[in-house]
């Protein structure tokens, strides 16, 4: 099956009832997405599937043949500088162990694009199903605040 | 554990074929509740037959009189329609209290329906607006829907396409109690109606139920004998989210702050 992964298009000849997870980090190598609960719960593991934010432990891959997927790995500009969401978390320290970093910067931008102006109650909503067990969610908040348009 | 198949029908009649000659198999939609468990080893299925991309299971429509949600429409669809807000807006509030964005986004009706677990969010809302279940072979009252703890009228091989929500579906009201706003499993959901009088709850029991006797004292304007017949109306239990005793009183406590309105 083939799907687009940061913009590249893939193929992959696996069972397709694994979970996506898996597949990116085991046979695709990318592993921007990182296994937290695997139960939908904690948002470590958020992909775009189709702009829209999902946890890649709950899509049985099978289910994004033709889809675009984009990682973490996939956020950087094109001369592979940081984006300004990217920038806006270095520079205001939005990350403590890390774990939860790439869900909370895939699960920001996918608010931004439908909510170039979110409140910081938006911006909370928006970043409710990322869970951070080292509770840095100040900065984070702050970081996602610094991006509106 | 044994490779699981993944089979993927071209329209509703192909996935009805495939579950009904598919021994062992089970359709899936958006993953949030079937892909824990098949990963959990909790169910272990032959093969699962993949419905979330089927156009006939998707969109939102009006119909004779109310609006009829496709069983893989996923709530965050639902959050943003017009015309649930216009003929449910408890569905809309119901649906914004399940998970997060990430679930909101895979999560639908017909896989809250289908996993019938008693602390479904959007379960007590459909049954206080007296929803139909339209299968591919027939249309369900939702309250013979729920036969047993986990366990529908749903026959084998029977898939979910559509809930249609009735024109009375508007005056629902509808509130959610957990630990926290987001990702949190319910203590307690309540959900009412005035006219046709109804109160349904979850996670007070071993299915999400309508309470028969408080509905009656309602119909005659009863609203304080409503809340005392919830005692009998439920049969909460003590697990690791609440207690028994705690279930009980928040349901009649909130069952009463949303009848005082």
């Amino acid at each position: 099956m083939q799907f687009t992964l940061n913009g590249a298009t893939v193929s992959v000849d696996v069972v397709g009832t694994r979970r996506l997870l898996d597949v990116l980090r085991e046979d695709l190598r990318v592993t921007g997405a990182k296994e937290g609960c695997g139960e939908g719960e904690c948002g470590a593991c958020s992909v775009l599937i189709d702009g829209a934010v999902v946890n890649s432990c709950l899509v049985a891959v099978g289910q994004i043949g033709g889809c675009s997927v984009v990682t973490v790995e996939g956020l950087a500009l094109q001369d592979g500088k940081p984006s300004p969401l990217q920038q806006a978390f270095i520079e205001r320290g939005a990350a403590q162990c890390g774990i939860c970093t790439p869900g909370m910067l895939l699960a920001a931008h996918a608010l931004l694009n439908a909510n170039p102006r979110p409140t910081e109650d938006e911006v909370r909503v928006g970043l409710a199903g990322n869970l951070c067990r080292c509770t840095g969610y100040t900065k984070i908040i702050d970081a996602v605040l610094a991006c509106r348009m | 554990m044994p490779d699981v198949t993944y089979l993927r029908p071209r329209d509703v009649a192909h996935a009805v074929r495939l579950c009904e000659g598919t021994p062992d198999a089970r359709p899936l939609g958006g993953g949030t509740d079937l892909m824990v468990m098949l990963h959990a080893g909790t169910v272990r299925p032959r093969a699962l037959v993949d419905l979330w991309s089927l156009a006939e299971l998707k969109g939102i429509r009006r119909v004779d009189g109310g609006v009829e949600i496709g069983a893989a429409e996923p709530y965050t669809g639902i959050i943003g329609s017009a015309l649930v807000a216009e003929y449910c807006p408890a569905l809309v509030a119901a649906s914004r209290t399940i998970g997060a964005a990430q679930i909101q986004n895979r999560g639908t009706l017909g896989g809250n329906l289908a996993n019938a677990s008693p602390a479904g969010d959007t379960l007590p809302v459909l049954l206080a607006a007296d929803a139909i279940v339209v299968t591919d072979r027939r249309a369900i009252p939702i309250v013979d829907f729920f036969t047993a703890y986990r366990q529908t009228a749903l026959a084998l091989g029977e898939l979910i396409v559509a809930v249609r929500l009735p024109a009375s579906a508007r005056g629902v009201r509808f509130r959610k109690v957990g630990t926290r706003a987001a990702q949190a499993i319910s203590k307690v959901v309540v959900a009412v109606n005035r006219e046709p009088a109804r109160i349904a709850f979850g996670s007070v029991a071993e299915v999400p139920l309508r309470a028969r006797s408080a509905e009656a004292s309602l119909a005659r304007g009863d609203v304080q004998g409503a809340v005392a017949a919830v005692a009998a109306d439920t049969r909460p239990i003590d697990d690791v989210r609440s207690t028994a005793e705690y279930r009980r009183t928040v349901a009649q406590n909130v069952l009463r702050d949303l009848l005082r309105d």
